[in-house]
């Protein structure tokens, strides 16, 4: 994508397919799809080197595994509008017969999607097998992973943690939406999990913190600044503080919808905030 | 009827231990990983030969499952290796989200199954996981008999895709399958032909399973003898058959009999072919430390527990 304007569009249009697709069944997580529609897409439309279709073993492309399967909405909303599927099929969210699964899968032969979660705390694990293999076929592309900060709360993830600086995984960036909400309430509420940083650099990773996480230009100027780490050693992880349900003014500063979907009129004044731009599915 | 030779007893983890490193000389593909368990599981050799190939996690499953399913992302085939308890039970949702819903071509090779353990305990002798491996839909699962089918069956699912539970034992036992016997995923061996029982045996139980038909003949009684070493899939026209012959049934595994082999062949009869059914297994019970012996004559899973099964199960008949 050539310029700011384009890519806003482009998320102004996430934005709106994430609504539409949780209002239409009355279910789905809006509000972390919402708060990381700036990083999935900058992610894919900036950043990672990708192959044109798509392919499971992904050699020669970067790849990414998003570990907090519940925000398939921004995930599917990405993927389709990057090319890996129609568009159309946005409006078979969670519906019977659909690819398109309340969390995503491989079962189903979705393009784009390379395993299945929703099951919290797997995913870095699988992307530390991913990121080990292309050493092994001498494939320097990177492997990207999405993380809940709740979700850190599962014990697997400091498994994966350790064992990522141990054996020098340096081609993995996993990223954590540090939004301090979970479906509970707030992560500091429900189970605080103190500072994470000072956790990620004992346990032997480099650490990057993107204070404005729903900033294009940040989320950039991150994920540059991450890649240039990589392959040094240590794996990397980026903290990426952002605002649950951003861009929809009443779903924002609260864990409140995290996992409830808008009623007609609500989707209504959050399409307001979100004028078309690229074309509703 | 036939007779079969002990070769010499010899543990069914290093069948698996020289199978995968036989794979490892020829398959470029085939990785490995193991939970801190590489002298239990026999993995040492494939390490020294392998070593770029081999992923130890340390005392972390969960994340071997994950890492292992990530693995096949870029086209390696990893086995994992740790206890059969570590191997299902502790890591039951990494395995059914990370590799059987994600379909993922991943081994998960399983040793010290079972009561013959021993000494270690309840806490270490899964009699379980069959149940909880078959019930995962796309799992295949694999329980071979003595060192050679467990060698050949390693070597084999390295060619099958998809997932796969392959469940091995740790107490040296006999070895009397043949050393080139092909394995077959899926398909049931006949060991001996007979019209008045069919004792169908997994695992350890398949030497036991031979031992009791051999009792049984002195007896006056015709066995014959089925080595199920796939339980799922299940060869159900070689169970069909054989029961449609000689009219009932005794199952014979080291499990139990909740969710096991013989829930499985029980299933397949009362669907196509109803008749009577006795089970050698243990009973909805969780073990004890004691030799492996000890247990398994505690327990009733040896060879006068199939002889008394069969007897009984003829009378029913």
């Amino acid at each position: 994508m050539s310029n700011t304007q384009q890519l806003e569009d482009f998320i102004t249009q996430v934005r709106r397919d994430i609504v539409r697709q949780v209002h239409k069944v009355n279910s789905g997580h809006p509000g972390g799809s919402l708060g990381c529609a700036e990083f999935i897409s900058v992610l894919y439309q900036e950043v990672m080197e990708r192959k044109e279709g798509f392919d499971m073993d992904g050699v020669g492309e970067d790849l990414f595994f998003l570990s907090n399967g519940h925000i398939s909405p921004v995930f599917y909303s990405v993927l389709a509008r990057s090319g890996y599927f129609p568009v159309e099929e946005l409006s078979t969210f969670r519906l019977i017969d659909s690819r398109l699964q309340g969390h995503p899968t491989t079962h189903e032969g979705l393009p784009g999607v390379r395993v299945a979660s929703g099951s919290l705390g797997q995913g870095m694990s699988v992307a530390l097998g991913a990121a080990q293999a292309k050493k092994l076929n001498g494939d320097d592309h990177l492997v990207y992973t999405l993380h809940g900060d709740g979700e850190l709360q599962e014990g697997q993830n400091w498994e994966a943690i350790m064992y990522a600086a141990a054996k020098k995984v340096d081609n993995l960036i996993a990223t954590v939406d540090r939004n301090f909400q979970q479906i509970d309430g707030c992560t500091d509420d429900v189970l605080p999990m103190g500072d994470l940083k000072v956790k990620f650099e004992a346990f032997g990773w480099d650490v990057i913190e993107i204070e404005k996480g729903n900033s294009i230009a940040k989320i950039l100027e991150g994920l540059k600044e991450a890649k240039s780490r990589t392959g040094q050693g240590k794996p990397v992880c980026i903290l990426l503080n952002t605002e649950m349900g951003y861009g929809v003014d009443f779903m924002m500063g609260s864990h409140k919808w995290h996992g409830v979907a808008p009623n007609d009129e609500q989707l209504k004044e959050a399409l307001a905030q979100n004028p078309e731009t690229l074309g509703d599915y | 009827m036939k007779k079969y030779t002990d070769t010499g007893k010899k543990d069914t983890r290093s069948g698996f231990g020289a199978g995968l490193t036989e794979l490892g000389k020829t398959n470029p593909n085939v990785v490995a990983l193991c939970a801190d368990l590489v002298g239990s599981l026999k993995m040492q050799d494939f390490i020294d030969e392998n070593p770029e190939r081999f992923f130890q996690v340390g005392i972390a499953e969960a994340n071997m499952m994950g890492i292992a399913a990530g693995l096949t992302i870029g086209g390696k085939i990893p086995f994992t290796g740790t206890f059969a308890n570590f191997s299902t039970g502790r890591v039951y949702d990494q395995i059914r989200q990370s590799i059987a819903y994600s379909d993922k071509n991943v081994k998960i090779c399983a040793s010290h199954a079972g009561l013959t353990l021993g000494e270690d305990g309840a806490t270490h002798q899964i009699l379980e996981d069959i149940g909880l491996m078959k019930m995962l839909p796309g799992m295949t699962v694999i329980n071979p008999c003595d060192y050679n089918q467990t060698k050949a069956a390693t070597i084999s699912i390295a060619e099958h895709h998809g997932p796969v539970y392959l469940r091995f034992g740790r107490p040296k036992v006999a070895n009397f399958t043949p050393e080139d016997q092909k394995f077959e995923i899926g398909k049931a061996l006949l060991l001996n032909e007979g019209k008045d029982v069919t004792i169908i045996a997994t695992g350890h139980l398949v030497w036991e399973a031979l031992q009791a038909a051999e009792q049984l003949e002195e007896k006056g009684i015709s066995a014959e003898v089925i080595n199920i070493h796939t339980i799922k899939p299940l060869d159900e026209a070689a169970i069909l058959a054989s029961v449609g012959k000689t009219g009932c049934v005794v199952t014979a595994e080291e499990h139990n009999f909740l969710g096991g082999l013989g829930e499985s062949v029980a299933r397949t009869l009362v669907q196509n072919h109803p008749a009577p059914q006795e089970f050698v297994a243990t009973m909805d019970t969780f073990g004890e430390s004691g030799t492996p012996e000890q247990l398994m004559e505690k327990y009733g899973l040896n060879a006068a527990a199939i002889v008394k099964a069969s007897e009984k199960v003829i009378k029913r008949k």
